[in-house]
């Protein structure tokens, strides 16, 4: 029995037939690992690949509440760009991903130098960074509202303080509102984009830093000059994950802004929710989806390929 | 020498001094929401009116913790966040459960049992991580309707298990590429079944990365809102979008310590996870960004 079952494995993986005719039984067993990875294999297919063909349909079709499988052309693109609030969208989206990118990218570095240094209590402080991470962006969004509150949050303490004619507004003024979103969006990322860091750092070889220090090199020029250089890949995957981020960034707006004041804070994800789920609008719901894929994809796909056509350096 | 060693002593406990300020100034930055959220929650409205965010609580009582879990109005009902937060947890503990099993099955092929575009299905899984969902809301929507599952435990369940099983199947897949082929090999030569090298030798050494995926899955279906908001409606829904129209209700006077009483009931259980499991946290965090 285990000789038979040893042979046809072996068989199998030759992919030529040495026994005449294996049993149903050990047949199945070859086939089984490709059985039990279908499911998910037929999942990927249609509830990704799938959707996004059906998505690209509604896309071209004048559905508003119902679906309606007739083409339309791009008369829905032409309706989502001539439309003012997708463009306050993507300017907001690009406002909030380009400032919140930056801003996490910065301090996660920062932070990541600073606990770098043989921190005594670093794991707690750490753990202390790191604790947002755990919260929904709702409770996220709802605890800055508070925080942020026009008259009772920080422009209170502030008056408290003795500055007495502090003015912080930005959740009701419109310029400002996306960057209440920048704010608490850090608070809750950065502590992340400082544990990739911080693991980048603790792979580097110590004895490149030794030569550069006995070469009579200055701490600021070998984290200039080495180590942030070397911490490449590491930028390159917190980029990917912020921007990611941002571009998806929907429960944080709907709890912190709701998009407010007036349309002041949209961005495509709540666009794309308004359109496609309370204003019966499916069409430029599908063509708003349609472009947030797109956005994805046009900022992801140049710099991937930028990454792994650079030659690894050992 | 003496001399010669003194200053730059100076210097470097001056510099160590402006390390731990600042780690301690950021640590600060971090806690201010927690420390608000909890010292608001436990002040009267006449308090909140009157004082100002960092001032303490003089009378501290748990009546907007009370009035959060079993009274206030999300919409047109008023009973708390109760029944949504058992909403939450009976989708998402079969939600977890089910695509973790999933994963590990699949990362369990896709290492030991690799065949011709195994690797390929894999890429094309990937891509999964990487879509924003708005793209397929619509015609999960459709879906869950003609399924009959819409608007309903079950419907929830399959829409994470679905979503989640990327990452999962990554974790797993990442995991396993470590384990020796050696290992099972052998076994195979022993001739020892799919099945068996699987309970026998691969599960119990998977403890840890059973724990990494159940945290981060838990975490992200407990904490999703998009999927929650889209795919249910009144009573069913999860207590994230119970949360939000809580804090968003405006009948009468706006009750902030109340909001904040019902944002930390919501944040209470991955909180907690956080607490007793943040390395395995971390570790989920960090292994999903390295591909994710």
């Amino acid at each position: 029995m285990d000789l038979t079952a040893q042979r046809v494995t072996l068989a199998g993986d030759a992919g030529a037939g040495a026994e005449a005719k294996p049993r149903l039984a050990d047949r199945i067993d070859a086939w089984l690992p490709k059985i039990v990875l279908a499911p998910t294999f037929v999942c990927a297919l249609v509830f990704i690949y799938g959707y996004i063909l059906w998505t690209a349909v509604l896309s071209v079709t004048p559905s508003r509440m119902l679906p309606k499988y007739e083409f339309a052309g791009i008369v829905q693109y032409e309706a989502l760009f001539g439309n003012e609030r997708w463009w306050l969208a993507l300017k907001n989206l690009a406002l909030f991903g380009g400032t919140f990118v930056l801003v996490c990218l910065a301090v996660g570095l920062l932070l990541a130098i600073l606990l770098d240094q043989k921190i005594r209590g670093e794991g707690f402080i750490r753990s202390i960074y790191l604790y947002p991470m755990a919260l929904s962006f709702i409770v996220t969004g709802t605890a800055w509202k508070w925080i942020l509150n026009p008259e009772l949050g920080i422009e209170r303490l502030l008056h408290d303080w003795g500055f007495e004619n502090a003015r912080f507004d930005w959740l009701i003024d419109p310029e400002m509102a996306i960057y209440t979103v920048v704010v608490a969006a850090v608070w809750q990322s950065s502590g992340f984009v400082m544990a990739l860091f911080l693991a980048g750092l603790r792979g580097i070889d110590d004895s490149i830093i030794k030569a550069a220090q006995v070469d009579g090199a200055s701490m600021p020029t070998i984290y200039r000059r080495i180590i942030i250089p070397s911490l490449r890949p590491v930028f390159f995957s917190s980029f990917m994950i912020l921007t990611h981020i941002a571009v998806k960034s929907f429960d944080l707006v709907m709890a912190l802004t709701n998009g407010g004041p007036g349309f002041a804070s949209d961005v495509p994800a709540t666009f794309m929710y308004a359109f496609a789920f309370t204003r019966n609008q499916i069409g430029l719901g599908a063509a708003s989806a349609m472009m947030m894929l797109m956005i994805v994809v046009a900022v992801i796909v140049p710099f991937m390929y930028s990454e792994l056509r650079r030659p690894r350096n050992g | 020498m003496a001399e010669l060693s003194q200053p730059r002593d100076t210097g470097r406990l001056i510099g160590r001094v402006i390390v731990y300020g600042l780690l301690v100034l950021v640590c600060v930055y971090y806690l201010m929401p927690l420390f608000v959220m909890v010292t608001t929650s436990l002040k009267s409205l006449d308090e909140i009116r009157a004082g100002n965010l960092l001032s303490l609580p003089q009378d501290p009582n748990l009546d907007a913790w009370g009035k959060a879990w079993s009274s206030a109005c999300t919409g047109i009902q008023c009973e708390g966040l109760a029944g949504f937060f058992w909403n939450s947890v009976s989708f998402v503990v079969p939600a977890v459960l089910i695509s973790t099993l999933i994963g590990a099955v699949n990362g369990y092929v896709l290492t030991m049992w690799r065949f011709r575009g195994s690797d390929l299905l894999f890429g094309m899984l990937m891509i999964g991580c990487f879509i924003p969902f708005q793209v397929v809301l619509l015609p999960m929507a459709r879906t869950l309707g003609a399924m009959g599952i819409a608007n309903s435990t079950t419907g929830l369940v399959f829409v994470h298990v679905v979503y989640g099983l990327a990452f999962t199947t990554l974790f797993f897949r990442n995991y396993y590429v470590t384990i020796p082929d050696e290992l099972v090999k052998a076994a195979k030569i022993d001739g020892a079944g799919f099945w068996l090298i699987f309970r026998r030798i691969i599960l119990p050494l998977s403890a840890p990365i059973i724990v990494v995926s159940i945290i981060w899955q838990f975490t992200q279906v407990w904490n999703d809102f998009l999927f929650g908001v889209v795919f249910s409606s009144g009573d069913r829904q999860p207590i994230t979008v119970a949360l939000n129209n809580l804090v968003n209700t405006s009948t009468g006077v706006k009750e902030y310590n109340v909001d904040m009483a019902a944002a930390i009931i919501a944040a209470l259980p991955t909180l907690f996870v956080y607490v007793v499991a943040g390395k395995y946290f971390v570790r989920g965090l960090t292994a999903g960004a390295v591909k994710g």
